[in-house]
């Protein structure tokens, strides 16, 4: 097991010098001078832009940029923000808790509903609760999450007025956030009402991200009970006599669940995607909100280093996925 | 009569069509489907009105069925009076261009670095395998906005980024496929009649890998109409006044206590748009795929 996981990390070097090549190329492809940019409309003079061309570092050969840049990755430093001149790391890891609490409550509601529904789904094969389960999934992975989000704000926020539109939380709460994450820091500042209107601002982000992936899971479990189901141990197990509840639950979940939690892992890179949207029209001050703002801003500094941790952080799920995947299936072999 | 005659084998087409139409959704997904393909041809003809013309005395006109609507503009105007219905016709053009050309792009190029890393093997299969690993890494949609970012927003370049972003998937499967024909008799067979290695790898080997890739061909055709409508509604996608449906809906967002339908309809056109595609690849997935044959 500690083999296979320094395997894995050792693999994951060439990947990640990939992506930096990637990413540095990429920025360097970008139309318009960065420098000229920085200043705007109100332009420079010359001293003053080869002055800036020279910090940056933009004075000196690819190679040399380039290598430049992965030294300075190896002391974590993923550049200055040009529109903030704040560290691009410090600004990933202001924001990304945000996108990480909404992620995380998608992924739950997900797994838990998508689960849930595909395993009764299997077991009342071709029932009324079959046919809808699956007929809703089919909408909901072909679903363009970005009209769904607007359809879900018209009726609950405009019409009913049970939902703020945006943001994390009321304007009227003020309290330190120590861990980013506003549903621990509510309820730890001890504000009456602060955490209602946390889950408040957080239930229709959290609904539009999961609707993707909870269609894929659901589709997925249902598939994998029903090839479980008729597995000849499965029929062992029935005429042991046991109970149908410990036949399913036991025998068939267990076994069922091997490919659902690879199914799980994939989701989250996907979802990484449907943050950029999600955040986008809920004002949710997370890192895909920032990645939009930094293209459209042409903040390169920004862009480089944002696709280079939000891959990075995919990369690590995935890892993990693959550990727990040896974890639920004792018949992964690790070496 | 002999009994061979009355049993001739059945040509796959059909077979693979009986079990296709075996599914009523991947029926009505096709009629559906069918259906967006002949009003995206003929709308030029169809469309009450010309979908860019701005109607001064008619914005946001509600559709008839609601108090104050016109039979001249069935599902409404937007916010320069342009008719919906119109520019959703015409907009079925570009979604059903957009994912024939990124799954023709995809696809294509997919299927030759897939066919170049399964085939010759090695350091070449290798390198190839970890750039393809690199560019997954990505969120699909990320790498897209950053693609079209350098290439400027436009719709034949969100194309070109979808199409990048698609091709990790279609030559890892061909790669797969591939290598599991590559030490097959008939392959073997092939080359020892002196086939050429083009021939080998095109003529021989890839109409044998084509099943999955048609069905993750019509998932990409899904998935481009998706992931383009999604850059249209960023800003970087087709570029307004284009009647695309995710254009359509960048703006849609200030009316969502107003106009309604301005925000609904053109969702709705590529949800059932998406739908229709997806019952087509579940049936085809059902019907080409040997393993869940008959079960």
């Amino acid at each position: 097991m500690l083999r296979f996981t320094l395997n894995r990390l050792l693999l994951m070097i060439p990947t990640f010098i990939g992506l930096t090549l990637i990413a540095f190329v990429f920025i360097r492809l970008l139309p318009g001078d960065p420098v000229l940019l920085l200043a705007g409309e109100r332009g420079m003079s010359a001293e003053r832009h080869a002055e800036l061309l020279a910090q940056f570092g933009f004075d000196q050969p690819y190679w040399r940029q380039y290598l430049d840049y992965l030294t300075g990755l190896m002391q974590a430093d993923f550049g200055i923000s040009f529109s903030t001149k704040r560290p691009v790391l410090e600004e990933f890891m202001a924001r990304f808790p945000a996108t990480l609490e909404l992620s995380i409550c998608a992924i739950i509601l997900a797994s838990v509903l998508g689960i849930t529904a595909g395993i009764i789904a299997a077991v009342k094969r071709g029932s009324w609760f079959d046919q809808i389960t699956m007929g809703g999934a089919l909408v909901g992975y072909s679903m363009p999450i970005f009209w769904w989000a607007l359809l879900l704000i018209i009726l609950f926020s405009a019409k009913l007025g049970w939902t703020p539109v945006s943001g994390r939380l009321g304007l009227m709460y003020f309290f330190p956030h120590k861990t980013g994450f506003m549903l621990v820091d509510s309820l730890m500042s001890g504000e009456k009402g602060a955490f209602a209107s946390a889950v408040r601002h957080l239930i229709l982000p959290t609904v539009v991200l999961a609707t993707i992936p909870l269609a894929v899971i659901a589709r997925q479990t249902r598939s994998a009970m029903l090839e479980v189901l008729g597995e000849v141990y499965m029929m062992t197990a029935r005429s042991k006599g046991l109970s149908p509840a410990r036949v399913v639950g036991l025998h068939a979940l267990r076994n069922a669940l091997i490919p659902v939690v690879t199914t799980i892992g994939l989701q989250v890179s996907v979802m990484m995607g449907g943050a950029i949207l999600t955040e986008t029209i809920f004002s949710w001050p997370g890192i895909g909100k920032w990645m939009i703002d930094a293209i459209t801003r042409r903040d390169y500094q920004v862009v480089q280093g944002g696709l280079l941790l939000i891959a990075l952080f995919v990369m690590i799920v995935n890892l993990i996925v693959d550990l727990l995947y040896g974890l639920v299936n004792p018949r992964v072999r690790y070496d | 009569m002999s009994v061979a005659d009355t049993e001739k084998p059945i040509s796959p087409l059909v077979e693979n069509w009986h079990y296709f139409t075996h599914s009523r959704g991947a029926l009505v997904g096709l009629i559906v489907f069918m259906f967006m393909v002949v009003v995206a041809l003929i709308s030029p003809w169809i469309a009450p009105h010309d979908p860019a013309v701005q109607y001064r005395d008619a914005f946001l006109v509600p559709p008839v069925w609601e108090d104050g609507g016109q039979w001249k503009f069935i599902l409404g105007t937007d916010s320069v009076g342009r008719d919906l219905l119109s520019r959703i016709m015409v907009g079925a053009r570009y979604s059903l261009l957009i994912g024939l050309v990124v799954v023709a792009m995809s696809l294509t190029s997919g299927i030759v670095v897939g066919l170049i890393a399964g085939f010759v093997g090695g350091r070449t299969d290798t390198i190839i395998m970890r750039i393809m690993d690199i560019l997954l890494a990505f969120p699909s949609l990320l790498l897209a906005l950053v693609l079209v970012a350098i290439l400027g927003p436009s719709l034949f370049n969100a194309m070109i980024a979808i199409a990048v972003t698609n091709l990790p998937h279609f030559s890892r499967l061909t790669r797969g496929e591939v290598m599991g024909q590559k030490g097959l008799d008939y392959v073997t067979a092939t080359r020892v009649a002196g086939a050429s290695r083009l021939r080998l790898m095109f003529r021989t080997i890839l109409p044998n890998c084509l099943a999955p890739l048609i069905v993750q061909g019509t998932l990409a055709f899904s998935n481009a109409i998706l992931d383009a409508a999604a850059l249209g509604f960023l800003g970087m996608g087709a570029q307004p006044p284009t009647p695309e449906w995710g254009t359509m809906l960048a703006d849609a967002r200030e009316y969502i206590t107003s106009a309604w339908w301005v925000v609904t309809m053109p969702g709705l056109a590529i949800l059932v748009t998406v739908i229709a595609i997806n019952l087509i690849g579940d049936g085809l997935r059902d019907a080409l795929d040997p393993k869940l044959k008959r079960s």
